[in-house]
């Protein structure tokens, strides 16, 4: 038999007294101390970036050919982690995965700090920022408009949505939990800001009948987002000439990556936070099992797509697709490459064994090492396709300098920093959807009532 | 009618779980009243037809932002892209649809997912800052554990004392008169 997905048959009050009290609860001494290293991080972060506008790009490792170089590794790095948040929240939702409940909040929180941190990296990519506002289709003084047939043009489409979509679905899913809180709150100042968040949620059958509607369409319509914005992401490489990158695997390699690198995420905030906050009975360790499940299968799908890429380049019979190919495994990036091997490929594989995908130390560790690979998987296919192109007149090679280094570290800093304050303030977990998933919210249950 | 009755909102009675719930909007619906409704922490499965309610009209709504979001988005870069600023680039026709096609998907679902939220918010006349049900300080537990039903002395079948009896028929633990106001 399955087991239950809330452990310990806890009843509704119950529910709502765990989940509000972590959002309820006074500032303690260790979160005070974390959120003050994580957050001096993010400070870096902008303090790197102001730098860069201070002196220009030049200051990176970007150069001809490098012009991608660090930025849009992270860019594509930070994209893809947001991917398994919607694929939590909206895929699972549409195949019924009930069991998506318990995580599917913090999983969607991820995703709008992610891509949060992704979006600054085009945006401080472009040099010149103060004319960054030629990224937008914006009626201008020079009566010029964009270059819609351009794939970074429609890269700023897809992400601007994915974010903006992303966004309401995620307040949409808070709406019922804001009331909760609302309800519960004590000092005027908390009855105030989540009240005007509650929007005047009543809790009726009338609300909750558009609700459910409203929410149903919005997971229909986020799933081809989602799958839509790292296809796009992928056109941005798969569309140019350069040897490498000009495959048709792309798009469903991209997404699947993505998937991968952002379950492994979703493990390692989860693990933590389900420690913290002694939340083990909600996020039960079939939530975990399952998510590690879902890794092995997407780890196999990149494993696969790598093979794909090598049998492709060969049986292409084109000698610059095989010498990039070549070049990736054995030349000058190779060390980038076996590491992007081992993590994504090799690491999963150790999910076969029960014993180890219901280890929590082990999952941990494994979902770290996931979300290096995936980042060298990303600089794998920048760095080294771009390095060495057509020409060998025109190869460079790539070496970051410490302003890259910093704003790599400082993205992480920006992101935990979100998080933990999201954990802190808003609810972790869904307490309208956990409640509708236990035994007595069915109305025909048998059994003692609440 | 009494000048109680008019002052009134109406009544908000506690139920003890999910079931019973289901039930007393059964036997609401069956006795004819159309302004209740029935309060609970989670959607309740086969509320919709026990309280005798259409489905949401919400789809057509989610279908119009779409229809608008794909129409838009091409019209811009058509606009853009062959009349206002007609640049040839790398030899490719000023309007060549295919090329648009990934904006034009992403503004469909953009708008649509507006059309889901907006005309979620708007179907549900919210968001408000005040409503009469908030009046009772048991209702704070409707978005707890609490699950009530509420009647509006506006509906035709209202009579106090036997909207009362009604419901404390049906299972109701406790029943009080919402204030307006």
């Amino acid at each position: 038999m399955e087991a239950p997905l809330i452990a310990g048959s806890p009843s509704f009050g119950s529910i709502t007294e765990k989940v509000s009290s972590i959002v309820e609860a006074k500032f303690s001494l260790v979160w005070l101390l974390w959120f003050g290293f994580i957050s001096s991080i993010a400070l870096v972060f902008f303090g790197a970036i102001g730098y860069v506008f201070w002196e220009g790009i030049g200051v990176w490792g970007n150069n001809v050919p490098n012009g991608w170089g660090w930025p849009i590794v992270n860019f594509v790095f930070w994209v893809g982690i947001g991917h398994a948040g919607t694929l939590i929240s909206a895929i699972l939702f549409l195949f019924r995965q009930r069991w998506r409940t318990s995580i599917n909040r913090s999983a969607e929180a991820m995703t709008i700090f992610a891509v949060i941190c992704a979006g600054i990296f085009p945006g401080i990519h472009v040099g010149r920022i103060w004319v960054s506002y030629w990224m937008f289709p914006l009626p201008n003084q020079m009566d010029m408009w964009p270059n819609f047939r351009s794939p970074l043009m429609w890269d700023i489409f897809a992400v601007g949505s994915y974010f903006t979509v992303s966004l309401l679905f995620w307040y949409v899913g808070l709406i019922p939990d804001f009331g909760t809180l609302r309800d519960r709150a004590k000092s005027k100042i908390r009855q105030f800001i989540y009240g005007i968040l509650a929007v005047g949620w009543n809790g009726g059958n009338r609300q909750w009948r558009h609700y459910e509607k409203a929410y149903l369409l919005l997971a229909g319509l986020a799933t081809p987002l989602v799958l839509s914005v790292h296809t796009v992401v992928s056109f941005d490489f798969a569309t140019s000439v350069i040897p490498g990158w000009h495959t048709t695997i792309f798009p469903p390699y991209f997404v699947a990556g993505a998937i991968f690198s952002g379950f492994a995420m979703v493990m390692t905030l989860l693990v933590i936070v389900r420690k913290l906050y002694s939340l083990e009975h909600i996020i039960t360790m079939r939530h975990l099992e399952n998510m590690n499940k879902i890794m092995l299968v997407t780890g196999m799908m990149v494993g696969y797509a790598y093979g794909c890429e090598f049998f492709i380049a060969w049986y292409s019979g084109n000698d610059y697709e095989m010498a990039a190919f070549k070049n990736r495994a054995f030349g000058h990036y190779a060390w980038g490459y076996w590491i992007m091997v081992s993590c994504n490929v090799l690491v999963p594989q150790l999910f076969w064994f029960k014993r180890l995908r219901t280890s929590v130390p082990v999952m941990f560790v494994a979902s770290i090492l996931i979300n290096v690979g995936m980042w060298f998987e990303r600089f794998v296919i920048i760095i080294s396709s771009l390095s060495q192109d057509f020409l060998p007149g025109s190869w460079g090679f790539f070496k970051p300098t410490l302003w890259d280094i910093l704003i790599l570290v400082g993205s992480f800093g920006l992101f935990f920093t979100l998080f933990t304050l999201f954990a802190r303030f808003l609810p972790l977990i869904s307490m309208a959807e956990v409640k509708g998933v236990l035994p007595q919210a069915d109305p025909h249950h048998q059994g003692e009532s609440t | 009618m009494s000048a109680r009755e008019q002052s009134s909102y109406g009544l908000l009675a506690q139920f003890d779980g999910a079931a019973s719930l289901l039930q007393a909007a059964k036997a609401l619906h069956e006795a004819g009243y159309k302004r209740f409704d029935c309060h609970s922490a989670f959607p309740i499965h086969g509320m919709d037809r026990a309280m005798g309610l259409q489905q949401s009209k919400l789809g057509w709504i989610v279908l119009l932002g779409g229809f608008s979001g794909a129409a838009g988005g091409m019209l811009l870069q058509w606009w853009t892209s062959a009349i206002d600023y007609p640049l040839v680039i790398s030899g490719k026709p000023l309007f060549s649809f295919q090329a648009f096609v990934p904006i034009t998907f992403e503004l469909t679902i953009l708008f649509a997912a507006f059309g889901a939220v907006f005309g979620m918010l708007a179907l549900n006349r919210l968001p408000r800052l005040h409503q009469e049900l908030f009046n009772s300080g048991r209702f704070k537990q409707a978005s707890d554990d609490g699950f009530f039903i509420s009647v509006q002395a506006g509906d035709p079948q209202f009579d106090e004392a036997g909207t009362k009896s009604l419901l404390r028929q049906l299972g109701a633990q406790h029943i009080e008169v919402i204030e307006r106001g």
